[in-house]
């Protein structure tokens, strides 16, 4: 009797999971929901860039030089119409976009895993050995961080030279320190508690302390830091890519579309450079959104 | 304080050290370092005579000591491309950089404040919310492309403004200056407002939330019990106390803008030592990259310097926590 009656109580008292509450929580801002939503349909755009392009901007059989610096709204000789105009080489804006903005988050996005997962690798380490090995990682981190990002992936892409993946080793170079940074603070707390001391004293070999123990609850302000990072990683890329040390003419990204086009800003030829920016913009801005969402909400000093 | 003036100074000599075996690592390894010496067109012999002088055939340890004692010379060689000195170069094209920085750093701290000190005032407000927003979309506009559309649209469009260049300059001990010269002043403009846009929403991030801070503290209060005027309550009280944070990054942050200058040095064509190193990159001119990074590095380390100092000056708890440890 006792069971049945556990049954028919238990799903009228709605049970509120932390995740559920968070869920809500992010919710409850207009503005934060709107960014999340333009970030996941600027991916999904950007995923289906071969499907939905009107042209392969990357296939120069597709490419006409006699379109080429076609105005928006403007129609080719064959009647094609091209809705953000073209470029010097006669490419559909528009197309050009979702393949660089494909390309744009692609770096990005492996960037930010590859610089997250050394970061936190070593920040970890630092945290829960101490001593020696502490010191050491720590000093590089603070040697790295005492200069600003942009000058280290500029000098590093000089020596190497253009590339997607020279680009992602780049990046991943500039951030892997604010990672160790970040989660040698949180480790640093966790370590203190009681569940690692009980995990010690079970005996266990120390990488599973540290992964499966340590790290999980060393989470959330990876979380922010690597949703900003993002948001970071693009911006440098396009920057990078605009200067003409980042990624190769051949596969342009939306940073590469805007240097293309500040040829044509001075004779009024707007738009090679005004609408790549702006996705730019609207990419980052968005990002940026949500990540500051997530660090009002996954601050512990705000939620008193 | 000497104790600490010691250390700090060591540990920047340090880092300088530490960087010149890396750019040294980096430069003399990865790439060959007769193809960084010397010029393309060079010939067998002179490779050979070169390699001698330049003691290649040396273990590496004393390749590197020889690169030290040519950088205490001041001395890394000569520019492929300019045919002078590289360090004199970049020496020439600090000025127009230096000048570009401080510029934006004004801007940044006389719009910033505020802008900031109103939104903190007015958090809930359309006015603090329409600021705090703008901050974030000035946090993520893409630099160059924003310099872009200040050209497109003030130079282009409406064709108030020169599009690049750095215009006419006036003198001052032989360095050259556009702030001395009224008719340069327009030139300035634009580049130095790019440089400055990420500063200025950096700073009314700090402004605001030292401004929210402050409100709530006792002292404010009390000046309010005391019958203060609003005015002299914000402009001295709250004024003087969010002004030691914002003062400690922007001094750490002229370094970054030194870098950044690079970005917008570029695409308004301003004669600073960013577009002389994006210049020198494109065209392979190595003893000026080298002769960049080096004194970048030596003044940002500088800055570091001056900045820990003053603030442990400002902010006594810095120096006894540092001399405690």
């Amino acid at each position: 009797m006792t069971d049945v009656s556990l049954k028919t109580a238990l799903p009228q008292e709605k049970v509120e999971t932390p995740f559920a509450r968070f869920v809500s929580d992010y919710c409850s801002n207009p503005v934060s929901v709107a960014a999340l939503a333009v970030v996941f349909v600027l991916i999904v755009l950007s995923a289906l860039a071969p499907w939905i392009a009107p042209q392969d901007p990357y296939d120069l059989t597709q490419l006409s030089i006699m379109d080429n610096m076609l105005a928006p709204g403007e129609r080719s000789m064959e009647g094609k119409l091209y809705l953000l105009g073209t470029d010097d080489q006669g490419r559909d804006m528009l197309s050009a976009m979702f393949y660089g903005l494909k390309l744009s988050f692609f770096v990005g996005i492996v960037a930010t895993a590859v610089a997250l997962a050394i970061g936190v690798v070593l920040g970890i380490t630092a945290a829960y050995f101490g001593g020696r090995i502490d010191t050491v990682i720590m000093r590089i981190v603070d040697l790295q961080l005492s200069f600003p990002a942009i000058l280290i992936a500029l000098i590093l892409l000089a020596l190497l030279g253009k590339g997607v993946d020279k680009v992602i080793i780049a990046l991943v170079t500039v951030q892997w320190a604010y990672y160790a940074r970040t989660i040698r603070g949180g480790a640093l707390v966790e370590r203190q508690r009681e569940y690692i001391d009980a995990a010690r004293n079970l005996a266990l070999p120390a990488h599973r302390i540290i992964f499966r123990h340590l790290l999980p609850n060393c989470l959330p302000p990876l979380v922010v830091v690597a949703t900003i990072q993002v948001a970071h990683a693009i911006s440098l890329e396009a920057t990078l890519s605009f200067l003409g040390v980042g990624v190769p003419i051949t596969e342009p990204s939306l940073g590469l579309l805007i240097a293309n086009g500040y040829k044509y800003i001075l004779s009024g030829k707007y738009w090679v450079s005004v609408y790549p920016g702006l996705l730019l913009l609207l990419t980052i801005l968005a990002i940026n959104l949500v990540g500051d969402r997530l660090r009002d909400l996954l601050n512990p000093r705000l939620k008193a | 304080m000497l104790a600490f003036l010691i250390r700090r100074i060591g540990q920047s000599l340090f880092v300088i050290l530490a960087m010149a075996a890396i750019v040294f690592l980096g430069v003399f390894l990865i790439g060959n370092p007769i193809d960084v010496l010397l010029a393309p067109d060079a010939d067998q012999a002179e490779r050979a005579q070169a390699i001698q002088r330049l003691g290649l055939d040396k273990p590496l340890w004393q390749q590197f000591l020889i690169f030290l004692a040519d950088l205490a010379r001041g001395d890394l060689g000569k520019s492929f491309v300019h045919g002078t000195s590289a360090v004199g170069l970049i020496f020439e094209r600090l000025p127009a950089t230096m000048e570009l920085a401080l510029v934006a750093l004004v801007l940044a701290i006389v719009v910033g404040i505020p802008l900031g000190v109103m939104a903190g005032l007015r958090g809930e407000s359309w006015v603090g919310r329409s600021i705090m927003t703008g901050s974030i979309v000035g946090f993520s506009l893409p630099n160059f492309w924003f310099g872009i559309m200040l050209i497109l649209f003030f130079a282009v469009t409406l064709q108030w403004l020169p599009a690049g260049g750095r215009g006419p300059t006036g003198h001052i001990f032989g360095i050259e200056l556009s702030l001395l010269n009224p008719a340069g002043w327009p030139n300035l403009l634009m580049p130095a407002l790019t440089l400055a846009i990420y500063k200025i929403s950096l700073v009314i991030r700090l402004a605001y939330a030292g401004t929210r801070e402050a409100m709530l503290q006792d002292y404010v209060r009390f000046a309010r019990a005391k019958g203060l005027s609003r005015s002299r309550i914000l402009g001295v009280h709250v004024l003087k106390n969010i002004l030691i944070p914002i003062v400690t990054v922007l001094g750490l942050e002229l370094g970054s803008m030194i870098a950044f200058a690079v970005v917008t040095e570029s695409v308004f064509a301003w004669p600073g030592i960013g577009k002389l190193l994006i210049d020198s990159i494109g065209r392979l001119d190595r003893p000026v990259i080298v002769a960049y990074l080096m004194i970048v590095v030596a003044l940002f380390a500088l800055i570091n310097l001056i900045v820990d100092i003053l603030y442990s000056v400002l902010d006594p708890r810095v120096r006894l926590a540092d001399s405690g440890n």
